[in-house]
């Protein structure tokens, strides 16, 4: 809100009051697991949108977000084994901005991977923003899980190339969510061909998650919740039993089960978006499996923004969104039934009114 | 008294649509006229898209479709309502300038500013077709 000033030693110093009382999130009470070997946790921030006005002058209210994302990520016990920054660090792919972005990040106590989102590519094409984060895609293992990180905010060449007179321009056309100028998002058959041979070595029974910016799933063209080629990619991942994608860009609560991929969305930091269905002129394909998240209060700043921890449970996410003004939620798999359910809101005899949106 | 103005009057009113040719009725419009107020109509929400995703509207380069995609979750149909933030029921404007003065760290608009006017025409066209729900939270 205006003229609403906390510096970070304040809200360290909050935290550290909420400590005291046992105040903190659900997620950072330790969990205990049958075979703590192969069980492993890590934490997800996203969708920063660090916009800088001019000089060192940033807009404040989506600075406080990340800032606080990563102070109470620092406070986790236990420690997760790594960071994901989900993309969308910077709002118009300026080098300021994802400098800015960087220097908030660094104060993280963990090893972090980011994935790339569209406000940080369309101004310099990723250029800036992988001498600062390394390659656009890549895969990794850690304690038996195969983790991969792929771009899959591209679009057609001749709208990436061809199309715009300015790269500012090119950016500014991008970064509108509602803007008709935009492209659907797409993995791209480059990367693709990566992907198939780099899951080509992986053992079937091994868990795999793919961390992107866009929903590997076609939910609403109009504000790209869309990947033109998600069918392609659900495809290469089909081998896998464990198969999970967790997603960016929606600002929301989304979940999902295609097949043997779970699909979960991460939270903003900076503000949250509508669900597609609140915009009367469009047909939107939330999942039904989704228990949305509370319809968010503007007037508190950090209300339906927030960042998650993530439990590997042998090799399905159990998401655990940490909401900054609402009470928080689990989506975990469920073996029994075979998709992610939300712990307390699943059934529809348990949903709250705020839930409801329209 | 009434009745000796009125004659003059009308004879007047007579003189003028004999001399024309036209027989005016107040209630008779053309599919032109039609046109016409949909089209200025539609100019004033084209100016109020403008200032929906324009950066220069408050003070820190944000723009209301940061948030409201489409306009979408701003619930026109809902107003005026009871806002309990604000503890009154307000109409949509109130919010907009709330917007403006907290979000977009700017100025607030006078009700009967063009930019106001625009504002809430784009949100409300945006909003087309879905019922009146005055006081809904």
């Amino acid at each position: 809100m205006r003229g609403f000033r906390t510096t970070r030693r304040d809200f360290i110093k909050t935290a550290g009051a909420l400590t005291a009382v046992g105040a903190l999130p659900v997620s950072m009470v330790e969990l205990a697991f049958a075979d703590s070997q192969n069980n492993f946790t890590f934490a997800y921030i996203s969708d920063a949108h660090i916009q800088q006005i001019k000089g060192a002058k940033f807009v404040r209210n989506w600075d406080r977000g990340l800032i606080r994302a990563v102070a109470e990520t620092n406070l986790l016990q236990p420690k997760p084994d790594f960071v994901v920054f989900g993309g969308d660090l910077a709002q118009l792919g300026k080098k300021e901005e994802l400098d800015h972005g960087l220097e908030m990040l660094s104060k993280l106590n963990y090893k972090f991977h980011c994935v790339m989102g569209e406000h940080d590519y369309y101004y310099d094409l990723g250029k800036y923003w992988s001498e600062l984060f390394g390659p656009h895609y890549y895969s990794w293992d850690h304690k038996g899980v195969h983790f991969v990180t792929l771009n899959s905010i591209l679009t057609s060449d001749e709208w990436t190339f061809n199309r715009w007179p300015t790269d500012e321009q090119r950016m500014l056309e991008m970064a509108g969510l509602d803007n008709p100028n935009g492209s659907p998002f797409m993995v791209g058959e480059k990367q693709r061909a990566w992907l198939r041979k780099d899951l080509e070595k992986v053992k079937r029974n091994t868990p795999v998650v793919v961390f992107s910016h866009s929903p590997i799933q076609k939910i609403y063209k109009g504000w790209n919740f869309w990947t033109d080629d998600a069918e392609e990619v659900q495809a290469l991942l089909r081998p896998f039993p464990d198969a999970t994608v967790v997603y960016g860009h929606v600002h929301q609560i989304q979940y999902n089960q295609i097949r043997n991929i779970t699909f979960s969305s991460v939270m903003a930091t900076a503000w949250p978006w509508p669900y597609p269905q609140s915009y009367a002129q469009a047909e939107s394909h939330l999942p039904k499996l989704t228990v949305q998240m509370n319809r968010a209060d503007p007037f508190f700043e950090r209300d339906a923004t927030g960042w998650q921890f993530i439990n590997m449970e042998s090799g399905r996410v159990a998401m655990n969104y940490n909401l900054y003004n609402n009470t928080d939620r689990t989506v975990a798999f469920n073996r029994k039934t075979g998709h992610p359910e939300d712990s307390v809101y699943q059934a529809a005899d348990r949903r709250i009114a705020p839930q409801i949106h329209y | 008294m009434a009745k000796k103005i009125m004659i003059p009057a009308v004879a007047a009113v007579v003189a003028v649509v004999l001399a024309s040719g036209i027989l005016i009725l107040a209630d008779e419009f053309t599919k032109k006229d039609v046109k016409r107020w949909e089209d200025e109509f539609m100019s004033v929400v084209k100016k109020g898209r403008e200032l929906w995703v324009s950066p220069e509207l408050g003070t820190n380069g944000v723009a209301c479709a940061q948030c409201h995609p489409n306009a979408a979750n701003t619930h026109p149909e809902t107003y005026p309502k009871f806002q309990r933030q604000l503890g009154r029921v307000i109409p949509l404007r109130d919010m907009i300038n709330w917007c403006l003065q907290n979000p977009l760290e700017g100025e607030t608009l006078k009700a009967d500013d063009p930019k106001m006017v625009a504002l809430e025409s784009y949100i409300a066209y945006e909003r087309r077709g879905v019922a009146m729900a005055p006081g809904k939270h």
